[in-house]
């Protein structure tokens, strides 16, 4: 398959995913990815939780709206959750938070569920690969940065979709 | 789910008993295999030795016209021949597996306008017969039990390996289960997957009877009545040099060697005709209480 | 951007490990660029920040820049995180201040380019930094602990660390699942390379067991669920009913001899099926508990419901019970050690090797038992027909070292297999021909061992068997096993005829080994044998506290490691005990009772009950002690009312404005 770029994306772009990830499993099949030294598409960013029933559908949201163009979930499989059935709470959230996401017109590949399992450091390295590219095939999320009352960014800082510079920048 | 039939070169010549049994049987089990419009060489054998890439093309061509022929429906391409089977299954897996040969392969279908997405199911008949007809279905079809008649069941080399997955590479047993539905007795023998010489009884003719005598010693010591083949040049070999085979090791060699399908569908009662039994230089060697019984007409 | 009042003084140390991160990570550009993120006060990189000068670095600056937040950006914090926790009490700061970005294993070692990397490190260390300017000074909570020990498997490594921890004053409860601890090592009659008896250095183990104080064996028996948590485990056990009352029974068999079936008819287990038992047996003489058992699937009483019952009128002590039911037992305890064992590869997966269809093809566990004084033959080699095999041939890695059937080597085929040559050459006088790929002699005293058998005329050829047949080619074949192989070391497919083959058959995990696991909450690898936290510096810890693991359910072992590995087990639970108390990480949640409108949607979603409505003031209330910070309850409260310590919304909303806002 060939890369095409898609109109009016910048070909160098690189596509941001935002990557919770549970403690237990999908966490430690990351480092087993980096201990075998498998690598990957550099596009995710983790961020640990204990677990994926701790993942709010707001993460996600949020993510999105600061800049993300895709979120990634890594929990336990089924019956394997440290917390018992955490990993299914995730699941039915994810269900309903696929349903908005869909409504709103984000793109189904941009937010994905795995159930990675703490041995399966190949399958970090296959799905952050096969996400990336596909994210690529769709281009840059463009959101338009509406703030509503009450949303986090009017309370506090400016809506920062993606360009803040460090100090020494401004 | 649509069946295709690709006959290959063989089923059309020197196998013609196969092909003739091999509908005739699926017919009566009413399982129409419906065979693939404008089909070409396989591209086994010598091909493949002397120009792979050409061979794959060929190969691709034929899985490209099956693919076509579905209609965007799920196509599975029955292949006979142990070559061409083997054949097919490699190009299907190589242009996975090989980027440039699924490249180059690509290249020289579009040039004849056509496009090969690997979405066919590549099948040999042992597969259909006992994953999709099922035994159950054949032992209903069944109306004259082959009682008392001993097979060694010969895969040959390419039926089971390296590509296919239907049966063990080392011990298949389809043929067996199929001909035990049938009501013959099957041995446990240790030549179903070894070499019956192939090309070689043509080149190097020492070497290649060896391999057959091999086998059909053995089968003689198991004290069967028939070799049962999946392979039209299997059977070629097994049968046809049985003359000179027994005047280069001395010994009597005489076995009858037939399709599998042919035994098939003799159980199924068929007429000899139709199993293009007539076809076959040693007659298939059947108990006494048998014979005679499968003349419907 | 100015320092604001509000925002703590931040620190962050990028370290190089060696050239693990430096190789693939500018760490001086990322360095550089952590010192102009808001709120960071002192900005280092140093080759080992986990060495005693790279801690020392933090407790510095902890002190003199007057730091009150900090960020390590280095290894997984699965591996560091303690570490450099302890380094900031150290320095004065609260532990909890801390924050690490994990650069090594998500970063360096994953990331092909290395201007991406040093991107990916930024924004890593940037998030870290965001999130750990939230952070809030944490207390951790102590949890008393019990003082016994479930123990999981009579084997070797179950009967060792059983011991070790019974003489240290502690009680443990050894359950085993068959009616006899000893496991596969009561099975052997020599071990290597030492060629001691097995029997005599495990059975007076197994007797210590039995006769020891602070040890409750429970044999036929299995755990059936595991509630708790490290110190506190609640361990509910089935014991399986024998149909004998083990306290009654004396072992005299008088019960064997009185059963209805004359003979012994069917396949004993401990003989892997060389030999006979009766419905109602002992399964070796030695067995531990010296309790005759009943297999409910071929007594006739138990499947048809109806015999004569001689044993029950035999046994004077009335110890027979076919009424007996299964029951449950509830214990507690500190800590779990899994000793669970393996399996070996049953070699009917590999039809080329004519294991079941040629009579004399044997695996080598059957072989054990042939060769053993006290098995099915009186430590006699012989064929199915009873005569002594002239030539015997040892394939090695059956079921090892292929992709088709396990990829790993069993580690011990090599040595056994060497063994199993010498007692048969000794036993039979038969030539034995050993067919390997590698020879594999790592351990004390054992390539000399191979030596010996160089010596003794055993005949080495390199190379895989590629199948095993009965098909003669010529008269010295006839009546033989023709073993097929290409000796590699001279490049030639020999075939020899053989009158016996043994299969020397792989190490794999037990077909339940992943119910096990779930039942105690630890992972397994991908080939399915128990995960120990670190492969080098936590070998029998698992990444639940509190439960450890030892032997061949770990990965396949010899006999010396597996009981080296109880050993550690065994002291890792003892030194839990000792201590006292088990620190809770003090991510728990807590409800704001301000915010919380008593809905109990909070109630249902807890797995641990550890949220109740306090109805008085209608609002849910968190137990501490029993929550296990999920973090569940806190994404479903609508009302945003509950927070989980460590892991805030704002934490992590912070965290995410780091990895996007930057870079």
């Amino acid at each position: 398959m060939s890369e095409q770029v898609p109109v009016g994306q910048p070909p160098d772009w690189e596509p941001r995913i935002v990557a919770f990830f549970c403690n237990w499993c999908t966490y430690t099949a990351s480092d087993l990815a980096g201990v075998s030294r498998m690598t990957y598409a550099p596009n995710t960013r983790v961020i640990r939780v204990m677990c994926s029933g701790r993942i709010d559908p707001q993460f996600v949201l949020m993510a999105l709206r600061q800049g993300a163009d895709g979120v990634l979930i890594g929990g336990c499989h089924p019956g394997d959750c440290h917390y018992q059935e955490g990993n299914y709470k995730c699941l039915r959230r994810f269900a309903m938070l696929k349903h908005y996401l869909a409504a709103m017109g984000i793109d189904d590949p941009r937010v994905r569920l795995e159930w990675i399992a703490a041995s399966e450091g190949d399958k970090v390295q296959r799905v952050t690969n096969d996400m990336v590219q596909r994210i690529k095939q769709l281009g840059p999320l463009k959101l338009e940065p509406v703030c509503q009352p009450g949303c986090r960014a009017m309370a506090g800082d400016q809506p920062s979709v993606g360009n803040r510079a460090v100090a020494a920048d401004i | 789910m649509r069946f295709l039939y690709y006959p290959g070169c063989s089923l059309k010549s020197s196998g013609r008993a196969y092909e003739e049994s091999l509908l005739a049987v699926f017919a009566r089990l009413q399982f129409p295999l419906e065979e693939l419009p404008e089909w070409n060489c396989c591209g086994a054998t010598a091909y493949m030795g002397i120009d792979e890439k050409k061979a794959f093309v060929l190969a691709a061509r034929n899985l490209a016209l099956a693919e076509q022929h579905g209609d965007g429906q799920p196509v599975h391409l029955v292949a006979p021949c142990a070559a061409c089977y083997l054949v097919l299954l490699k190009t299907q897996k190589y242009m996975v597996e090989y980027k440039p040969i699924g490249r180059a392969i690509s290249d020289a279908l579009k040039s004849v306008g056509l496009k090969y997405r690997g979405q066919v199911k590549i099948r040999h008949p042992l597969d259909v017969l006992i994953k999709e007809v099922g035994l159950e279905r054949i032992r209903a079809a069944v109306s004259r039990p082959l009682e008392g008649m001993k097979i060694a069941c010969y895969y040959g080399c390419q039926v089971v390996r390296p590509f296919a997955e239907f049966d063990d590479p080392h011990d298949p047993m389809s043929m067996d289960d199929l001909l035990r539905a049938c009501g013959a007795e099957t041995v446990d023998w240790p030549c179903k997957v070894r070499c019956c010489g192939a090309m070689l009884t043509g080149t190097v003719e020492e070497v290649g009877q060896r391999r057959s005598y091999m086998i059909l010693h053995e089968a003689m010591r198991r004290g069967v009545d028939a070799v049962a083949t999946a392979c039209p040049l299997c059977q070629f070999n097994l049968e046809c040099f049985q003359g000179p085979m027994s005047r280069r090791y001395r010994d009597q060699v005489e076995m009858s060697v037939a399709y599998f399908t042919q035994i098939v569908g003799k159980a199924m009662g068929l007429d000899e005709r139709t199993l293009g039994m007539h076809r076959l230089f040693i007659p298939l060697r059947q108990p006494p209480a048998l014979l005679g019984t499968s003349h419907d007409c | 951007m100015s320092q604001s009042p509000a925002c703590p003084r931040i620190g962050v140390y990028v370290c190089h490990c060696g050239m693990n991160i430096a190789k693939q990570v500018a760490v001086e550009a990322v360095t550089e660029f952590a010192a102009r993120l808001p709120g960071v006060a002192v900005a280092r990189h140093y080759k080992f920040m986990c060495s005693d000068p790279g801690q020392e670095l933090i407790q510095q600056d902890i002190k003199e820049s007057g730091l009150e937040r900090v960020v390590v950006a280095s290894c997984s914090p699965l591996l560091h995180e303690a570490t450099f926790r302890k380094a900031c009490a150290a320095g004065g700061l609260n532990p909890f201040c801390f924050q690490m970005a994990n650069i090594r294993e998500q970063v360096a070692w994953v990331t092909a380019d290395k201007g991406r990397a040093t991107s990916k490190a930024k924004a890593l260390i940037a998030a870290a930094v965001e999130r750990v300017s939230r952070a809030q000074p944490l207390e951790r909570k102590r949890l008393a602990v019990g003082d016994k020990v479930v123990i999981v498997g009579g084997g070797i490594a179950g009967i060792h660390a059983a011991l070790t921890i019974a003489d240290a004053g502690k009680k443990v409860y050894l359950v085993e699942r068959e009616p006899t601890i000893g496991g596969h090592m009561a099975k052997f009659d020599k071990t290597f390379p030492t060629l001691d008896c097995a029997a005599c250095i495990l059975t007076p183990k197994m007797s210590s067991v039995k006769n020891h104080p602070n040890i409750e064996l429970m044999s036929y028996s299995e755990v059936e669920k595991v509630e708790g948590f490290a110190g506190n485990f609640k361990i509910t056990i089935q014991k399986k009913p024998r149909y004998v009352h083990e306290e009654l029974c004396v072992g005299c068999g008088e019960c064997v001899d009185a059963c209805v079936f004359p003979k012994a008819k069917f396949p004993s287990e401990f003989d892997e099926g060389l030999a006979l038992r009766k419905p109602v047996y002992m399964p070796f003489p030695q067995a531990t508990p010296a309790v005759v058992v009943i297999d409910p699937n071929t007594c006739l009483q138990l499947t048809k419901g109806k015999c004569k019952q001689k044993c029950v009128e035999a046994c004077q002590r009335g110890a027979i019970d076919l009424k007996q039911e299964p029951e449950q037992v509830e214990v507690e305890a500190a800590a779990v050690i899994v000793a669970t064992g393996f399996k070996t590869f049953d070699p009917r997966g590999l039809p080329q090797y004519g294991y079941g269809r040629y009579g004399n093809v044997y695996t080598s566990l059957e072989v054990e038992r042939m060769v053993n004084a006290s098995g099915p033959t009186g430590g006699e080699v012989v064929l199915k027909d009873g005569a002594k095999p002239r030539s015997v041939a040892i394939i090695h890695c059956v079921g090892s070292r292929d992709k088709k059937t396990h990829p790993w080597c069993s580690r011990v085929c090599c040595m056994y297999s060497l063994k199993l040559a010498h007692l048969v050459k000794e036993r039979s006088g038969a030539d034995v021909f050993s067919f390997y790929i590698d020879m594999r002699t790592p351990g004390k005293g054992y390539e000399e061992f191979y030596d010996r058998l160089l010596e003794e005329g055993v005949h080495f050829i390199r190379g895989r068997v590629s199948h095993i047949t009965d098909w003669a080619m010529t008269k010295a074949e006839e009546g033989k096993l023709v073993v097929s192989a290409e000796d590699s070391l001279i490049g030639v497919t020999r075939r020899i005829p053989v009158d016996m083959v043994i299969l020397s058959v792989g190490l794999e995990p037990q077909p339940d080994a992943q119910e096990v696991r779930k039942k105690f909450n630890i992972s397994c690898s991908q080939e399915g044998w128990f995960l120990e936290r670190h492969p080098k510096l936590a070998p029998v810890a698992t990444f639940t506290d509190g439960v450890w693991i030892a032997g061949a359910c770990q990965g396949p072992k010899d006999i010396p490691d597996t009981v080296a590995q109880a050993g550690a087990a065994a002291s890792e639970a003892l030194a839990l005990i000792d201590k006292g108390y088990v620190e809770i990480e003090p991510n728990t949640a807590e409800v704001d009772p301000e915010a919380c409108s008593g809905c109990k949607t909070c109630l249902g979603m807890c797995p641990y009950h550890a949220i109740r409505r306090d109805e008085e003031k209608g609002v849910a209330v968190v137990n501490e002690a029993l929550c296990k910070g999920c973090g569940t309850c806190v994404a479903a409260c609508p009302s945003g009312a509950i927070s989980q310590h460590m892991f805030t919304d704002d934490e992590i909303y912070q965290e995410l404005e780091g990895i996007l806002s930057y870079v």
